[in-house]
């Protein structure tokens, strides 16, 4: 990504710009059907995508140059693995509570 | 090495020298310009722990009271959620037409991205203050006058526990409310940069303030994104 040509073109934008909108559309839809235990992984496997769209194509992690802001960002979600896995592992598996 | 070799390698060396936006402690502008990317993730990387354990813990009382999760979601009007969500989807897409208008030397296209970044901002945070205000006017806001005396959607003749419903608002009220909070930065960060381009501070060469300002941004968008489904979907086919 050099500092005199743009990231990325109008196009790409707008194109993850409807994608964003359409999986906000099909999160409403999703939660008004009954999927029984599906309803919650759904929900977040759509935030997982458009949350990636954005970090990928608008926050360019796609196409950067540095090679340290893809561990900085890989860190960042190991870590939060950490938590939220563990805890959740935890609580899952108590047979007290 | 020839003279016009010679002469082009010493006008490297004095553009350098003389770009004004380079501060001395950098050898180029493109390492000044990825120093500053780099710590803008770094902070964003302890903002996902920051946001990642209040998401643990909405997860853990997610399970615990998961009926008392649904009714409470459930007086929360996801249309208002879907409407934010929207709005702040918009605004990331005027935050990258901002960041290519200035990679690209469009000063106008810069400063008119910014303003309606900046009013989609304000659109988001005047939505959530609708929401707040009917929380305080339903007493569903965490404390001494909290009252809830809705049913659980998946057990239609019983009632919640206002316990722990309580617990849903308290945790809804501290999520969005620390969205909130990093939206009103967002909207001062945005001030400046609209500024700054007003005053044509930003060219194609310099403009890493608008693209970090801009990552900051495209990160509450993606906050957002989780909350929505988490706070306002819960259950909602009952």
């Amino acid at each position: 990504m050099s500092a005199h040509s743009p990231s990325s073109s109008l196009k790409t934008y707008f194109a993850i710009w409807i994608a964003l909108l359409v999986g906000t559309a099909l999160t409403v839809t999703a939660a008004r059907i009954d999927l029984r235990p599906f309803n919650a992984a759904i929900a977040l496997t759509i935030a997982t995508i458009k949350a990636t769209l954005v970090a990928l194509f608008f926050m360019h992690i796609k196409g950067a140059s540095e090679r340290l802001t893809k561990l900085v960002v890989i860190s960042a979600i190991f870590f939060l693995l950490i938590l939220l896995g563990l805890s959740m592992s935890d609580y899952a598996t108590r047979s007290w509570s | 090495m020839s003279d016009s070799q010679v002469a082009a390698v010493q006008g490297e060396a004095r553009d350098e020298v003389y770009d004004p936006a380079l501060r001395h402690h950098f050898a180029k502008p493109e390492q000044q310009r990825d120093a500053a990317s780099l710590g803008m993730w770094w902070f964003l990387a302890t903002e996902v722990m920051f946001f990642g354990g209040l998401f643990c813990a909405y997860l853990i009382y997610r399970r615990m009271y998961f009926g008392e999760f649904a009714a409470a979601s459930q007086t929360l009007s996801w249309k208002l959620g879907a409407t934010n969500t929207a709005v702040l989807i918009c605004s990331s897409l005027t935050v990258v037409m901002a960041v290519w208008a200035v990679q690209t030397g469009r000063r106008t296209m810069l400063v008119g991205n910014l303003a309606l970044t900046l009013i989609l901002g304000l659109v988001f945070l005047g939505i959530k203050g609708i929401e707040y205000r009917e929380k305080f006017e339903k007493h569903h806001v965490p404390g001494a006058s909290f009252e809830f005396h809705e049913k659980i959607p998946s057990h239609p003749g019983q009632y919640a526990n206002p316990q722990h419903a309580q617990i849903f608002f308290a945790l809804y009220f501290v999520m969005t409310g620390l969205h909130a909070l990093h939206m009103i930065v967002g909207v001062g960060i945005f001030v400046y940069l609209l500024t700054m381009s007003w005053k044509g501070r930003f060219s194609p060469e310099y403009n890493t303030p608008i693209e970090i300002g801009g990552l900051y941004w495209h990160f509450v968008d993606i906050i957002w994104i989780y909350l929505f489904p988490l706070l306002y979907l819960i259950d909602l086919h009952k």
